[in-house]
């Protein structure tokens, strides 16, 4: 089989590009899908951690005195109990497994306690006293980067940096007709999935460790539960539990949570569950890392964009983590998608003494395209271009070159996905005949975004995948991939793509969760590479299955009196020609009677990608997804609050596999977006997080909901599996954006803070008022 | 089933409560731990494992579960709270033997995604259906507010309970 045939040429596809149902459904909504902390093992205890009460402390002793006298208690463990090594390995390794000398940040994980129940365990950790020495601490990364400020990681307090640089920035900005310049800020995001992290270690003799996890990277617990345990990654076995949610908050901190399940679990040679409840959640898991940046464009009178000059800074936190790729992602899209031929982007990630902030959705992205398109729309207000005509003048077209130089191939649509919002909108005349209600007044506001679909240049490493597809006698279907289901909908557009590629029923085809023994690390379940990624793995499987079946199939039909003139045809698990017809039950039975081999290994890599770390060019990602948003919000000029109203959203992720599943991927990634915009507003003070809980950090909920419309725009990649990109991160990255610029669009106001508070549109309006009145 | 034990009082020996109550239609009987949450004991001694801990402190709906008819958040109520009474966990909600109709529908509807919050709002939306068949959006929008989903942006599980209420 080749590439051309796997597209299935004009063929009619069976069940890619329809809304099947989702696998996982019936058992969910039936209360039967079995999450992390719904497993009890014999003989299980429960761990409990020892949490550092202060931003930054130097440990003197850790006394389990009081604690132990808990009726249940078991053991106190310390980073003495870690046998492998003592370091996380992620990306720079700062981050001890359990704190030695120092703690860097309220909430880390200093001890554990290990009781026979989880209430005795929660207690006797309360009780377990840190004796410590509170150390000076930072909490701001604007004044971490000065020079004579402490220094709390490396030289320079800088975990990570990146220049891009094309042209000349600052000759174009000087040469320029008109010129904006502007800052920007963003505070964190709570992923606020709603199961809480949660990992089982289970060992079993023979030094082996099985460890259930709610997690997006069964790959990344794997590393880091077979690096401390200092055992050999053919004794770990991890397996992915039914997920409650991730949004990358089940990145890369399952894999601390499950390490510190495995020490308790050899310490103990039991069963250990640790689960968190939502304030320690709060506290010490990763989160979308607050941003600072200062941005400016210069354009001609015409309208093109000339020059951008950008500084970019992101608040790591405490220990790297996944902070040096997470600014890389954000640095290279950070001039956003248009033709720019001079550009200039220096993007920082600091260390300060608070929570390690990490992977959320967007990876870097939502915060500097918030800022870069609200100066956008500032640029269009002073060229007096409409701020849609000024981007489609802009944007990025096959052929045009982003601003790390690459050169945009055929799949791209973003001028179609603004000129289908502009028109669902009604843009045209909205934008020219505003509503006004009294105090309340209506705007509309745009963004546009391209997002680079995998992990890219700095990923490229991990971007491969592993499949295995088994196809029993009875015609049922087992898939193994290295990708996780979240939520998204993995399991279905997975055995969409495996039912069509073989020709069987979609019913008989099984995706199951991740085991790290069944299939090669595939990367992290990330960057919305799964449909990509796994789809192209598991096509790369069936390949030879597809071969076997379908010269089974024809032989069959021949035997059966088929005319062999007519092209066979597929469908739905059907084999037609010349009249005559087989099932693949029928097929698949003969394959086996002839004795074939019916299970394949599949891996796909990532197509080559560069980055030169001088000067940040390069071909950085293989494909981009792209997207239009256009937010309709309320503002109220009385109290300053900003009511949603409808969200018009188009995107090309190429070729859509399940439609209703990418309406909800859509859906889901533009409230959350809104949500962090508007809502979400996590309070620290002097080190402290003030509001660790879901009462004072408020979600949208349902009366939030705006009114959405979706539009898709299919440019086929013909890399992607059926065609298809990536969708998963982007409908949250410019909703920020799109709301930022319909606030300014409804009372002239403009706000450079996310999330918008309605205090400072409050506050901005009266001071606008008085301006007016003197 | 497993039990799960809860005694957490350093000195004092548990207070222990003889419970009656109806759950899922079950008589239940049991001396319990007179300290244990309703969530506790729901997943715990009756392996009610549908009902779901998101937040602890009522504040995101998936431990919801209906109690004498009205949607309650079982992670803050005590177990002896219910002496007496009538509770439907997800499990225990059926359409006699066929699929509960909310349920069919958030399967239909697309409305379910990581699955998490789906227990409780299911139960939240059935007890706005029992009380009022005709539901409007607003009436269903205000019943679903205090459940949490961070997936799906809520329109297709209003669109869900929507056409249960016109049906």
């Amino acid at each position: 089989m080749d590439w051309g045939d796997r597209q299935m040429k004009k063929e009619k596809l069976s069940y890619v590009g329809k809304s099947v149902k989702r696998k996982d459904a019936l058992l969910k909504v039936e209360g039967q899908s079995r999450y992390a902390d719904d497993y009890v093992f014999e003989g299980m205890l429960y761990a409990a951690a020892v949490r550092s009460p202060k931003p930054r402390i130097k440990i003197l002793g850790i006394s389990g005195a009081k604690a132990e006298k808990i009726p249940g208690y078991v053991t106190l463990v310390t980073c003495k109990d870690i046998q492998g090594v003592k370091q996380w390995p992620i990306v720079l390794d700062d981050y001890p497994f359990l704190c030695e000398k120092e703690s860097k940040f309220e909430g880390e994980t200093v001890a554990l306690v290990v009781a026979e129940t989880l209430r005795a365990a929660r207690q006797a950790a309360k009780l377990v006293r840190i004796k410590y020495k509170e150390l000076p601490f930072l909490t701001d990364p604007l004044k971490s980067l000065e020079k004579k400020s402490l220094k709390i990681y490396g030289s320079d307090n800088v975990f990570s940096r990146f220049i891009i640089k094309k042209g000349d920035a600052k000759a174009a900005m000087k040469k320029a007709d008109i010129t904006v310049k502007d800052e920007f800020s963003t505070n964190y995001q709570v992923h606020g999935y709603l199961e809480t992290q949660c990992a089982i270690a289970v060992p079993e003799p023979g030094n082996l460790m099985t460890v259930h996890s709610t997690t997006q990277c069964p790959f990344y617990v794997h590393d880091a539960v077979a690096a401390v345990l200092g055992i050999g990654y053919n004794k770990v076995k991890i397996i992915q539990t039914v997920t409650g949610g991730g949004f990358g908050g089940k990145e890369d901190v399952p894999a601390l949570v499950a390490s510190h399940a495995a020490i308790c679990a050899v310490k103990t040679n039991r069963p250990v569950k640790l689960v968190y409840d939502r304030k320690e959640d709060f506290i010490s898991m990763s989160k979308r890392h607050p941003s600072w940046s200062s941005v400016s464009y210069g354009a001609k009178k015409n309208g093109k964009i000339t020059s951008c000059i950008i500084k970019y800074v992101l608040d790591g936190g405490a220990y790297s983590t996944l902070s040096p790729i997470v600014l890389w992602r954000g640095a290279v899209h950070a001039a956003g998608p248009y033709k720019i031929e001079n550009i200039l982007i220096e993007a920082y990630a600091v260390a300060t003494n608070k929570v390690p902030s990490g992977a959320f959705r967007g990876f870097g992205q939502p915060q500097i395209v918030f800022a870069q398109e609200s100066l956008i729309d500032d640029l269009s207000a002073k060229l007096n271009i409409d701020p849609m005509d000024l981007r489609l003048k802009n944007v990025l077209v096959p052929g045009a070159k982003t601003s790390t130089g690459q050169k945009i191939e055929a799949s791209c649509g973003l001028k179609e996905t603004l000129l289908a919002v502009r028109k669902k909108s009604d843009w045209n005349k909205k934008i020219k005949n505003k509503k006004s209600l009294g105090e309340k007044v209506r705007g509309m506001g745009v963004s546009a975004v391209y997002y680079g679909v995998g992990l890219g240049a700095k990923g490229k490493f991990l971007d491969r995948a592993g499949a295995y597809v088994n196809v029993f006698r009875d015609a049922s279907v087992n898939v193994n991939v290295g990708n996780t289901e979240m939520g998204q909908g993995a399991l279905t557009v997975l055995s969409q793509i495996a039912a069509e590629t073989l020709n069987a029923p979609y019913k008989n085809i099984r995706v199951q969760e991740v085991d790290t023994s069944k299939v090669s690390d595939s990367g992290p379940t990330v960057a919305s590479r799964t449909t990509l990624m796994s789809g192209n793995a598991i096509i790369e499987a069936s390949a030879p299955l597809r071969n076997r079946i379908f010269s089974m199939a024809k032989s069959m039909l021949l035997k059966k009196g088929s005319k062999s003139s007519g092209a066979m045809t597929a469908f739905q698990g059907m084999f037609s020609m010349g009249g005559k017809k087989v099932s693949f039950n029928e097929v698949v039975a003969e394959c086996w009677a002839k004795r074939l081999k019916m299970g394949e290994q599949g891996w796909h890599i990532a197509p080559h990608t560069t980055f030169d770390d001088k000067n940040g060019q390069g071909n950085v990602y293989s494909v981009y997804s792209y997207n239009a948003n256009i937010a309709e919000v309320e503002v109220d000029k009385e109290t300053g609050v900003i009511k949603p109203i409808k969200m018009t959203c188009a995107y090309d992720v190429g070729k859509i596999v399940n439609p209703a599943l990418a309406e909800g991927q859509a859906e889901g990634g533009i409230l959350q977006g809104m949500s962090w915009a508007l809502y979400e507003n996590l309070v620290y003070k002097n080190g402290k997080m003030l509001n660790p809980n879901f009462t004072d950090y408020v979600l949208a909920n349902t009366n939030d909901k705006p009114e959405y419309d979706i539009i898709f725009v299919e440019k086929f990649y013909d890399r992607g599996p059926y065609k298809a990109k990536g969708m998963g991160e982007v409908p949250l990255i410019g909703m920020a954006g799109a709301i930022g610029n319909a606030v300014k669009n409804a009372c002239g106001i403009r706000i450079k803070k996310v999330p918008l508070l309605p205090e400072d549109v409050w506050s901005r309006l009266k001071n606008k008022n008085k301006e007016k009145v003197k | 089933m497993k039990m799960e034990k809860n005694n957490m009082n350093k000195k004092k020996s548990p207070v222990f409560f003889s419970l009656k109550c109806v759950i899922n239609g079950e008589k239940i009987e049991r001396d319990i731990d007179s300290s244990v949450t309703l969530l506790e004991f729901l997943r715990n001694d009756l392996n009610l494992k549908g009902v779901k801990e998101g937040c602890g402190e009522g504040e995101c709906g998936a431990c919801m579960i209906i109690v004498n008819g009205m949607a309650v958040n079982s992670c803050i109520m005590m177990a002896i709270q219910i002496h007496g009474k009538n509770l439907i966990t997800i499990e225990g909600l059926k359409d006699k033997d066929k699929l509960n109709r909310i349920k069919k529908s958030f399967i239909d509807e697309g409305a379910v995604q990581c699955g998490f919050c789906t227990p409780g709002m299911i139960i939240s939306a059935q007890a706005l259906l029992k009380k009022k068949p005709k539901a409007n959006i607003n009436d269903i929008k205000e019943a679903l507010s205090g459940n949490i989903c961070r997936c799906t942006g809520y329109e297709k599980i209003i669109g869900a309970v929507k056409k249960c209420a016109e049906g």
